[in-house]
C-alpha cells in the first residue's frame, strides 16, 4: 500500500501527469463500450424497407423536435409482451438509421409513439393537437393551437435540410430535393406534423417476427 | 517556489461573490420554471395557448437552468474559491476567470431564451444548438486554463483532493460535451447531429449519464471534499479512500451510460455491461459518502447550531441514498419497471434537490458570510430554509415513487387471459394526485430558496467581499 501511496504522489504533485491520469482513466470505457458501436454496421444498416423522411415529414419531425415532444412521448417499444401489446411490433435498430437525433425519449408521459402511424385518423391527429381534451378527457397534453396557424415553409430552409442530410448519407435524389419547396406549398405546420406522425413505425412488412 | 510573496498578492474573490450571485438568481428562476411545468401537468392550460410557455420548451428550460445556470455558476465559483485556497496563490488569468463568469451567464440566459424560441437540438441535457456549444466550449477551455494554471502556480506540493473531482468535471465534461454535440448546421438555429438512432443513443447516454456524473456528482464532490472539512474543522477522515474512490469513480461513472437503454434497440452486451459497471459504482460512491460523513465526527455538536454543516451533512445522506437507488435502478429485472416512468424523476430529484441543492445551500451559507467578512443575517431562516429544503425533497420524491412504482406496474399488467389490465388513459388517470403533490413539493422547496435568497442579500448588501491576503509559506515537508 505504501507503493501505491508513493505512485500516487507523483499524480498530486503533478498538474500534467493528473490531467493526463484523468483524461486516459476517463476514456477507457468509452474507448471499450461506446467507439465499437460507432464502427458496427448493423446498428446504422437500415431495414428493408426502411427510407428516409420525406419533405414534409421531415418538416414535421423537426417541429416534433422543436416542441420536444420527446420530453414526454417515447419512440422505443421494448421487447416485451405487454409492450407489444399496448404498442405493436418491438423497435429495431434499423427502423431508427435516419433519425438525427434518435427520439427514443425516456419517459412516457404519454404513450409511446414508434408504431402510432395509421392508428389514428389524421382529422383525429388535427383535433387532438389543437385541443387534446376535445378528444381524449382528462389529457393532459398541451394544445398545440400556433402549429395551424404557421405555414410548413415559413423558414424556407427544406433544401438546406435535406442537403446537410444527404452529407451525412441520406439517399435524397437531386430530383426529391428540387421537389421539396413544391411538397410543402399551401401547408400548414400541423400538416407536416401529422404526416409525421402517420410514417412513424409503418417501415415494418406484414410477416416480419414482432 | 518563493518563500515570501509582494504584499500586494491576495486571492481573486470578487469574480467568485459574483458566480455565487449568478448561481442564487439562476436557482430561484430554474426552480420556479420546475415548479410551473410541474403546475401544468396539473392544469394543462396553464400555458395559455402561448407557444413559449408550452410544456416541452419550459420543461426544457427548467433543467438547463438549473443544471447549466445554478449548478455550473456555483461549481465555477466555488472551484475559483477553493483552488487558490488550496494552491497558496491568487487566481491564475483573473481576467480570464471574469471572462468565464460574465460569459457563462451571458450564455445561459441567451441558450435559455433560444430553448423558449424552439431551438433544440433534442439531445437531453445537450438542448442547446450548436452556436451555443461553441460558447459552452470556448467558457469551458478558459476555466480549464484559471483552474489549471492556478494549480500549476502553487506554492504547496501535493494538489489537495477537492481540485482532483473539480479537475476531472472540467476534462471529461469538455471530452462528453464536444463528441455528443458533434452537428452539421443548418441554419444558425438548426443541425443535424452526425451520429444517427442507436448510435446517437448510445453517445447521448454516454454524455447524458455522464454528465450527472461528472458535473453533478464529481463536480459536487470536488466542493464536499473542501468545505466540508473546513466547516467541521476536521481532517479528511481517510486520505487513502479518497484516493481509491476517487480513481474508481472516474474509471468506473463512464461505463453506465446505456443503462438509460435497457431494452431499447442497442446490442446487449452494451447493456449487460452497464449493469455490471452501475453496480460496481456503488462502491466508490459510498466510499466517498462514509469518508465526507466520518469526518464530521468529532464535531457533530455543530449540526445542534450550524445550519449550514446540517445541509451539507443532509446532502451526503441524499448522494448515499441516490447512489444506492441508481444502481439499482440499473438492474435490467427492476429497470422493467422504473424505465420510461415517473420514478426516474423522482429518482433524479433525490439527486438534484437533496445531494446537488442541499450541499450548493450549505456551502453558500458557510461561504457568503466569510467572503464579506461578516456573519449570516440570519441564522433562524437558514434553520427555516433546511426544513423547507427537507420536507419538499421528502414530499416530491415520495410522490414520485409512488406515481412511477403505479405507472411501472400498470402497464405491464396482464389478466389470467394474457390481455393489458389497464388502458394508458386509465392509467393517467390515476396520477392527478401524485402531480399535485409534486407540484405543493416544488413549491416548497422553491420557498426555501427563496427565503436563502433573502438572507444572503441581507448579508451581503451594503458589504465588499474582503481582500485576503494567501498565508506566508514557509517550509514543506514533503
Amino acid at each position: 500500500m505504501m507503493n501505491g501511496i508513493g505512485l500516487h504522489k507523483k499524480l498530486e504533485e503533478n498538474t500534467g501527469l493528473l490531467i493526463f491520469g484523468i483524461l486516459f482513466v476517463s476514456s477507457i470505457g468509452g474507448l471499450v463500450q461506446v467507439l465499437p458501436s460507432i464502427f458496427q454496421e448493423s446498428l446504422k444498416t437500415p431495414t428493408e424497407t426502411t427510407r428516409p423522411y420525406g419533405a414534409l415529414e421531415l418538416t414535421g419531425r423537426d417541429i416534433y423536435i422543436r416542441e420536444a415532444c420527446s420530453v414526454c412521448h417515447s419512440q422505443q417499444i421494448r421487447p416485451l409482451l405487454a409492450e407489444i401489446k399496448r404498442y405493436g411490433p418491438y423497435t429495431r435498430a434499423g427502423e431508427s438509421v435516419y433519425d438525427r437525433p434518435f427520439l427514443w425519449g425516456s419517459k412516457r408521459t404519454g404513450p409511446d409513439l414508434f408504431r402510432v402511424g395509421g392508428k389514428y385518423s389524421d382529422i383525429w391527429h388535427r383535433l387532438h393537437l389543437i385541443n387534446p381534451r376535445d378528444v381524449v378527457t382528462n389529457s393532459i397534453m398541451p394544445a398545440y393551437p400556433w402549429l395551424a396557424e404557421r405555414a410548413a415553409n415559413a423558414d424556407d430552409d427544406i433544401q438546406r435540410k435535406m442537403l446537410v442530410l444527404r452529407k451525412l448519407g441520406h439517399p435524397y435524389t437531386d430530383a426529391e430535393i428540387e421537389a421539396a419547396p413544391a411538397a410543402l406549398q399551401g401547408l400548414a405546420e400541423i400538416d407536416a406534423l401529422i404526416a409525421y406522425l402517420q410514417v412513424l413505425g409503418t417501415s415494418r412488412k406484414p410477416g416480419d417476427t414482432p | 517556489m518563493s518563500a515570501v510573496q509582494p504584499a500586494t498578492e491576495y486571492y481573486r474573490d470578487r469574480v467568485v461573490t459574483a458566480l455565487v450571485m449568478f448561481s442564487v438568481i439562476w436557482a430561484v428562476l430554474g426552480m420556479a420554471a420546475g415548479v410551473y411545468v410541474a403546475a401544468e401537468l396539473v392544469w394543462p392550460t396553464l400555458d395559455f395557448g402561448q407557444q413559449w410557455l408550452s410544456f416541452g420548451r419550459m420543461r426544457t428550460l427548467h433543467t438547463n437552468g438549473v443544471i447549466f445556470g445554478f449548478g455550473v455558476s456555483a461549481l465555477m465559483g466555488t472551484a475559483f474559491y477553493s483552488v487558490q485556497r488550496t494552491s497558496h496563490v491568487p487566481l491564475f488569468a483573473p481576467k480570464l476567470a471574469w471572462f468565464c463568469c460574465f460569459a457563462w451567464q451571458i450564455a445561459v440566459l441567451l441558450g435559455g431564451i433560444s430553448l423558449l424560441a424552439g431551438w433544440n437540438a433534442a439531445k437531453e441535457y445537450a438542448e442547446l444548438e450548436w452556436p451555443f456549444d461553441i460558447a459552452i466550449t470556448v467558457v469551458w477551455v478558459c476555466f480549464a486554463i484559471v483552474f489549471f494554471g492556478t494549480i500549476a502556480k502553487r506554492r504547496i506540493k501535493p494538489i489537495y483532493v477537492s481540485n482532483w473531482f473539480y479537475g476531472a468535471l472540467i476534462i471529461v465534461i469538455a471530452m462528453l460535451h464536444i463528441v455528443n454535440s458533434l452537428a452539421l448546421p443548418v441554419t444558425i438555429s438548426k443541425s443535424y447531429s452526425i451520429f444517427s438512432g442507436a448510435q446517437d443513443a448510445i453517445v447521448q447516454w454516454w454524455y447524458g449519464h455522464n454528465a450527472v456524473g461528472f458535473l453533478l456528482t464529481g463536480g459536487f464532490l470536488g466542493m464536499m471534499y473542501y468545505f466540508l472539512p473546513k466547516h467541521a474543522d476536521r481532517p479528511i477522515w481517510s486520505y487513502r479512500l479518497s484516493i481509491v474512490a476517487f480513481w474508481a469513480f472516474v474509471y468506473s461513472y463512464i461505463w453506465a451510460g446505456p443503462h438509460h437503454l435497457h431494452y431499447n434497440a442497442i446490442p446487449e452486451w452494451v447493456q449487460s455491461l452497464a449493469v455490471v459497471m452501475s453496480l460496481i459504482l456503488l462502491a466508490p460512491s459510498w466510499a466517498t459518502m462514509i469518508n465526507g460523513i466520518m469526518t464530521v465526527s468529532g464535531a457533530w455538536q455543530k449540526l445542534r447550531t450550524d445550519p449550514a454543516l446540517k445541509f451539507i451533512v443532509l446532502s451526503l445522506a441524499f448522494y448515499g441514498l441516490a447512489t444506492f437507488e441508481g444502481p439499482m435502478m440499473a438492474i435490467k429485472s427492476v429497470n422493467v419497471v422504473s424505465h420510461f416512468t415517473d420514478w426516474t424523476i423522482g429518482h433524479v430529484h433525490s439527486g438534484a434537490l437533496g445531494w446537488n441543492a442541499m450541499i450548493t445551500f450549505g456551502t453558500f451559507y458557510f461561504l457568503m458570510p466569510r467572503l464579506m467578512g461578516t456573519g449570516l443575517y440570519s441564522i433562524r431562516l437558514a434553520n427555516i430554509h433546511f426544513w423547507l429544503a427537507l420536507a419538499g425533497t421528502m414530499l416530491y420524491v415520495l410522490a414520485m415513487w409512488g406515481a412511477g412504482v403505479s405507472q411501472g406496474l400498470l402497464w405491464l399488467s396482464l389478466d389470467e387471459m394474457g390481455e393489458l389490465s389497464f388502458s394508458f388513459k386509465d392509467i393517467m388517470a390515476s396520477m392527478p394526485p401524485y402531480y399535485l403533490l409534486r407540484f405543493v413539493a416544488g413549491l416548497v422547496f422553491l420557498a426555501g430558496a427563496l427565503l436563502m435568497t433573502f438572507n444572503l442579500y441581507m448579508t451581503i448588501k451594503g458589504r465588499r467581499t474582503l481582500r485576503v491576503q494567501p498565508p506566508e509559506v514557509r517550509s514543506h515537508q514533503v
